[in-house]
């Protein structure tokens, strides 16, 4: 690395590349880019009724900038607390857990009795379910005695095959017709997402980035450490147990919304890609800056892809695959280059 | 004035800090030795509130640590533990600044960049101010952390080990700029120690502990006697002054090279 960081208000050598040592100009630059492709999805391929495809598209799109930026804050957040970055909730068993409720409720009520369910209540209440898993599992791995890296992965893995093996069974004795039902409701799908829960879950997790947006100077100092966070004067266990609700209820709400991004499989990797892609690009360490480009890029990512593999080359809803295979190659290279530490 | 009393935390049963009560003034250094597993960083863990006492209390300047807000305990009193690591990327600069976050809550003042220049200049770090940590040696992201702790600029400053990883020359220069800042701006600095000789030759007071338990506390003169010494490490060792410093030497097998 040159010796020329200085991130001054005066950058001392002009061009591109001095430029791009700037947030500002990054962010500028990320925040142009989603707004080509915004506009791009809801306009290419358009044939016939153009005020459906409009409104059609317009909720997807919204669907997509919630999901993707909920997911690329909540991942930030939580590697800023884990002091790693390679740590997410999905990592934690969290899509394995919201495959399992599916599960239970097709399993148990019926998929008879679930339709006739108000689709409200039923979000609220796989929420809530996911919250109160989450909440109990992070704050006894964030807050109790310090573990390891490796523990922390090992019991992620250990949830995660758990909470599938009961998925699995369930799935194995569960009557023919209702496993169709269930497979549908566990492929992640920005097409089925229905209005009213759109409105409840873009309301939810705006709400919370507020939240999170006024704890910003609170989180760099986390990104110290807990004894250096105690330090300075934060109420480290009370601001943590604070930033691991939020950060539960925008994955829940998100993963409520639209299912796990990739439907069947324990682990998802696009927190992880879109995270490092983010503190890779964005100069700087401040999660002011980070934060905005982390959803800027998780947005880029899944309207782009979307666009891509579905209007151009027609390939349907392979994206979840394509993030992924890229994902989980990034994934084993950093663990391989030991930056997982 | 640091005051502890009857302070006793046990990990699994295991007592490591044993109803230790101690007073410990503002101004001066104070050096905490002992042998490996005394309960000289756990000691330091208690004080600064990054550890929860099973019994006894610290009061700083009168605030019990368990109860006072952490906010305003963070403008008095400072530490510094001895393995930090930051998975993001900071610069030196950076790291300095995040001293000021008790006095500024992130919104740096002129004040603030003043103070983070001083402490970067204290500590000669300005030329390498806007590299970052991961790409310095050991001994520099100890000065640089040292430095934030300047920056922090609190009345007590304890450090767990800060010469860990420095050799001789910034050992002994970073010992000099601690007992200066004890001196010129009358901050109490408690430091634990694992080379006796810099303790006895730096120290105002000397805090002697084995077993969770305060074996001697006293200046460091009191302290650095063989007697003193040889109950705290449980070998024969013996104090010498040689040209006004304090000199240790311990026992050593036959035909060596010293003997």
């Amino acid at each position: 690395m040159p010796h020329d960081h200085a991130l001054s208000a005066v950058p001392s050598r002009f061009g591109l590349k001095a430029a791009l040592r700037r947030p500002a100009v990054v962010l500028s630059l990320l925040a142009l880019a989603v707004l080509v492709v915004a506009v791009a999805f809801m306009t290419v391929g358009v044939k016939g009724n153009w005020e459906f495809a409009l409104a059609f598209r317009g909720r997807k799109l919204l669907a997509i900038c919630v999901v993707a930026s909920a997911i690329a804050i909540s991942t930030v957040i939580f590697q800023t607390i884990a002091g790693n970055r390679i740590l997410t909730p999905s990592i934690m068993g969290f899509d394995a857990l919201y495959a399992l409720l599916q599960t239970s409720f097709v399993f148990f009520l019926g998929s008879a009795r679930l339709a006739s369910v108000d689709s409200r209540l039923l979000f609220a209440v796989e929420t809530a379910a996911m919250l109160a898993f989450s909440l109990a599992l992070y704050r006894w791995l964030f807050l109790g005695a310090r573990r390891g890296l490796q523990v922390l992965l090992l019991v992620g893995v250990v949830f995660g095959l758990l909470f599938r093996g009961t998925m699995v069974l369930l799935q194995r004795i569960i009557d023919p017709n209702e496993f169709v039902v269930l497979q549908d409701r566990l492929f992640a799908s920005f097409n089925g997402v229905a209005p009213d829960l759109l409105g409840i879950a873009t309301l939810v997790i705006v709400a919370v980035s507020l939240v999170l947006w006024r704890l910003r100077g609170r989180l760099d100092v986390l990104l110290l450490g807990r004894d250096q966070a105690i330090n300075l004067g934060l109420d480290y266990r009370r601001t943590v147990s604070l930033i691991l609700i939020l950060v539960s209820l925008q994955v829940c709400v998100a993963t409520a919304l639209v299912g796990p991004l990739n439907g069947f499989e324990p682990v998802s990797f696009f927190g992880l890609l879109v995270a490092n892609v983010a503190y890779l690009l964005v100069p700087g360490f401040r999660h002011a800056h980070v934060l905005v480009g982390a959803a800027l890029i998780g947005i880029l990512l899944l309207a782009g892809g979307q666009l891509v593999l579905e209007q151009m080359l027609g390939f349907g809803s392979a994206v979840g695959i394509v993030t992924e295979f890229v994902g989980g190659i990034l994934f084993i290279v950093m663990l391989l280059r030991g930056m997982a530490r | 004035m640091i005051e502890i009393e009857g302070l006793t935390k046990a990990y699994d049963g295991h007592v490591v800090v044993d109803g230790v009560s101690l007073t410990i003034p503002r101004g001066g250094l104070t050096g905490i030795i002992g042998p490996n597993g005394a309960g000289k960083s756990t000691l330091l863990g208690l004080i600064a509130r990054l550890l929860a006492a099973d019994r006894g209390t610290v009061a700083v300047d009168g605030l019990n640590v368990a109860t006072t807000p952490g906010e305003e305990l963070s403008r008095r009193l400072s530490v510094l533990k001895q393995d930090n690591s930051i998975a993001a990327r900071l610069t030196v600069r950076d790291l300095v600044a995040f001293g000021r976050y008790p006095h500024s809550r992130g919104r740096l003042g002129e004040a603030d960049q003043a103070m983070i220049g001083r402490a970067l200049s204290y500590l000669g770090l300005e030329p390498i101010a806007d590299r970052f940590l991961d790409e310095l040696s050991g001994g520099q992201r100890q000065r640089a952390y040292v430095a934030m702790v300047l920056a922090q600029d609190t009345d007590y400053m304890l450090f767990d080990e800060p010469l860990a990883s420095l050799d001789i020359r910034h050992a002994v220069s970073m010992m000099h700029l601690l007992r200066d800042a004890s001196r010129r701006f009358g901050k109490a600095v408690v430091v634990v120690l694992h080379d006796i000789d810099i303790a006895g030759n730096f120290s105002d007071r000397i805090i002697g502990m084995k077993d969770g338990r305060v074996v001697c506390h006293g200046s460091a003169g009191e302290v650095m006697t063989g007697a003193n010494l040889t109950a705290i490490y449980d070998i024969p060792i013996s104090a010498h002054r040689l040209d006004g410093q304090f000199v240790t030497t311990y026992a050593l097998p036959e035909g060596a090279a010293g003997a």
